[in-house]
């Protein structure tokens, strides 16, 4: 099994920790992950404000890197969903396909296709809110939204509790969108931070002082909104805590 | 041309008025929690939903031979049928049937389809007084203001806000804003209204082909009154709400209220299938565009049942308000659709939108809301009507992102997403980030500095 992995732009440079927590956990796994180094953006940014053409150029030079992997891990729910189900811009060969099908989130690949179901060196004796990212929910059906009258479950909530001494709960308005979606934070500042506000106050309102997330621009957001509020609460990339990392 | 509506700079407005902001959201969020509970309550409910849409695709696909079906049925028990092919053919023909029965004043339940029209406006325009029979509607139309929720036209407002514009235009106390008392004011007014109407205008939820039947749902018993008590009845159709059968219509009612507001069922459900004695009835149905919608790649959106449940659940909705949408048809649905009506007007519009993707799971009828506001989105850039901050965008993050080492230097120059990103797109020039947030605490080491001095030698044990 090749295991390729790929890190997201504002993974690598402002969230380091969540790309070398999965990295690493991944190795503890005893899989074999290759950093595609050369590999950048996923054209999710431009593709997300309707530039196709730019999106396609991105697409393109990304893909150049990413063949001949049997699973491409990505620490990051929407660069996961963009590679898997919109990566459409440029040619559909056969290689850009194989591409799209290898690329998955850290923790579909954990849950789904290495099946973990054990994290002995793990123990975070905390109570933690786990907010899923809306494109792991929706898009790449890692939990079951509120709004879908099937039947429960939430992948990111099995590895969690695979954790010594966890506690895993909710906002109240547990799948509402905390408001980062990607470019929409700068083009609607105040509604993103809102949303963001929203979000936050309805942890702290819970008693929540952590926070975890399988999607951390989502925890980026969300920070940087507490902190300027002076909300005392931690956020960790779900990894951190599955490889034990989070204290 | 059309001016553009900057959804952003009114939703902002209304964001920083805090108890609005609060009332819309938390009023909003309530009718999606209802939602929730009483759709767990039918094991079949996604099941409905995929039939709701089947039927839903099947009647636009075989629209001419319904709308045919439904036409004949009504003619043969002397319903008259107009056809309107634009929203001023609907207008010049409602004002001549009204004119042909020298009508002064009329009632009229609410319709988003007339509104579409902006029907009153043009009766009002020509000496016809029009009068809301619906309260939320009453209270816009008082107040001179667009509907801000298909389903709940004054969701937006407070109690306070109702009895001061209950008390300029109606004359009550401006001081009491219980809701029973102001009911009793609009009930009051209305009654003396209804008498005096000569005529009663309607819309309509579902146009049954097979029986020529017009249903339409309800709460407040209005429509009914609309639709009983004065001689002369017109009711606006849009071509897109037929359905094929009355056996396809418990399944939709059973989906509309427990969708729209959480309840088991509306109020009223109201089946016109012929003139009561004396009565004259004339049904104009209203294309306006729906036609040539349905041979499009956005045709998906004409499946809307206008319950109103993606704009409940849409976080931007609930914190900007219908009303900052400045158009008929505001929330997730109105970024799918209003583009469709004036692309440049509604060329930000697709871009108010997280991609939550919240909007699509709770449709009813399984409206792909968040590919159609992603395709208006490309549509709207291929087509130059975006800002010229946007192409800018384009231009440094194209370039940024094309390839590692250009990233790389990006990242030198400084956390790229933060500075580059908003400052480009941002209309004001200062960091747009820093009102809502904190910057982020930089890390020591990107990742791939960590990897060069960690990993990359592939030493397994060193890493544990
Ligand atoms: S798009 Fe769907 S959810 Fe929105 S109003 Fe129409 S039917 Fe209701």
């Amino acid at each position: 099994m090749k295991i390729g992995f790929f890190v997201p732009c504002y993974i690598d440079a402002i969230a380091p920790q969540a790309a070398i927590s999965s990295f690493k956990l991944l190795r503890r796994l005893g899989l074999d992950p290759e950093f595609i180094e050369s590999a950048a953006c996923c054209g999710l940014p431009m593709k997300d404000m309707g530039y196709a053409r730019t999106a396609c150029k991105v697409e393109g030079a990304v893909a150049s890197h990413m063949a001949g992997y049997d699973h491409i891990v990505m620490p990051s729910g929407i660069c996961a969903d963009q590679f898997r189900n919109h990566f459409e811009d440029v040619p559909q060969t056969p290689e850009i396909k194989q591409i799209c099908h290898a690329a998955v989130d850290l923790v579909t690949f954990l849950h789904d296709i290495i099946r973990v179901d054990s994290l002995p060196w793990a123990s975070f004796p905390h109570r933690v809110a786990l907010h899923n990212g809306c494109h792991s929910l929706r898009y790449l059906n890692e939990a079951r939204p509120s709004e879908l009258m099937i039947p429960d479950f939430s992948k990111a909530a099995d590895l969690l509790n695979l954790v010594d001494g966890i506690e895993v709960g909710y906002a109240t308005r547990r799948d509402e969108c905390c408001g980062f979606g990607g470019t929409f934070a700068i083009w609607d500042k105040s509604c993103s931070g809102q949303q963001g506000l929203d979000k936050v106050n309805d942890y702290a309102r819970n008693g929540f002082r952590y926070v975890t997330s399988q999607d951390m621009s989502c925890l980026l957001h969300q920070s940087c909104v507490a902190r300027k509020f002076g909300l005392d609460i931690k956020f960790y990339y779900i990894a951190e805590i599955l490889n034990g990392d989070a204290k | 041309m059309s001016r553009q509506v900057n959804q952003v700079k009114l939703g902002a407005e209304f964001i920083a008025d805090t108890p609005h902001r609060e009332s819309n959201d938390r009023c909003l969020w309530a009718a999606r929690m209802r939602r929730d509970k009483v759709a767990a309550t039918l094991p079949e409910w996604e099941q409905m939903r995929d039939l709701a849409s089947g039927i839903k695709e099947h009647a636009l696909s075989h629209l001419d031979e319904y709308l045919v079906q439904f036409e004949e049925n009504l003619a043969s028990r002397g319903i008259i049928v107009h056809w309107a092919e634009t929203a001023e053919d609907h207008n010049d023909i409602v004002l001549d049937i009204l004119r042909s029965h020298h009508v002064a004043t009329l009632t009229k339940g609410k319709s988003m389809t007339m509104d579409e029209c902006a029907m009153r406006e043009h009766l009002e325009s020509n000496g016809i007084e029009v009068n809301e029979s619906d309260l939320g509607e009453r209270i816009q139309q008082l107040d001179n203001q667009r509907d801000s929720h298909i389903v709940m036209p004054a969701i937006h407002k407070l109690r306070t806000d109702v009895a001061r514009i209950f008390a300029e235009k109606l004359g009550s106390d401006p001081a009491n804003d219980d809701p029973t008392y102001l009911n009793s004011v609009m009930r009051a007014d209305m009654r003396k209204r209804y008498v005096k109407a000569q005529a009663g205008m309607i819309g309509c939820n579902y146009a049954v082909a097979e029986t020529g039947t017009i249903v339409m749902c309800s709460n407040e018993g209005d429509v009914d009154i609309c639709a009983t008590v004065p001689p002369l009845l017109i009711v606006t159709i849009g071509i897109e709400k037929v359905i094929p059968k009355q056996s396809d219509l418990p399944l939709f009612l059973r989906l509309l209220s427990r969708s729209s507001l959480g309840y088991d069922i509306t109020q009223y459900t109201s089946h016109i299938s012929a003139p009561a004695p004396g009565q004259e009835i004339h049904v104009v149905m209203l294309d306006n565009g729906r036609s040539e919608r349905l041979g499009q790649s956005y045709w998906p959106v004409l499946k809307c049942m206008r319950c109103g449940t993606c704009m409940n659940t849409c976080p931007v909705f609930r914190r900007t308000s219908g009303i900052s949408y400045d158009a008929n048809y505001m929330g997730p649905l109105g970024l799918a659709l209003m583009p469709s009506y004036d692309l440049h007007r509604y060329a930000r519009l697709p871009f108010s939108c997280t991609h939550c993707g919240s909007c699509g799971d709770v449709c009813p009828v399984k409206v792909p809301l968040p590919e159609l506001i992603f395709y208006w989105r490309q549509v709207v850039v291929e087509n130059q009507q975006s800002l010229i901050s946007h192409d800018l965008e384009e231009g440094l993050m194209g370039a940024a992102l094309r390839n590692s080492t250009n990233l790389q230097h990006a990242e030198k120059l400084g956390l790229w997403a933060l500075r580059h990103t908003p400052s480009a797109i941002a209309e004001s020039g200062i960091n747009p980030w820093a009102e809502w947030h904190s910057n982020p605490v930089p890390p020591e080491q990107t990742f791939r500095e960590w990897y060069k001095d960690n990993a990359c030698h592939n030493d397994k044990k060193t890493d544990k």
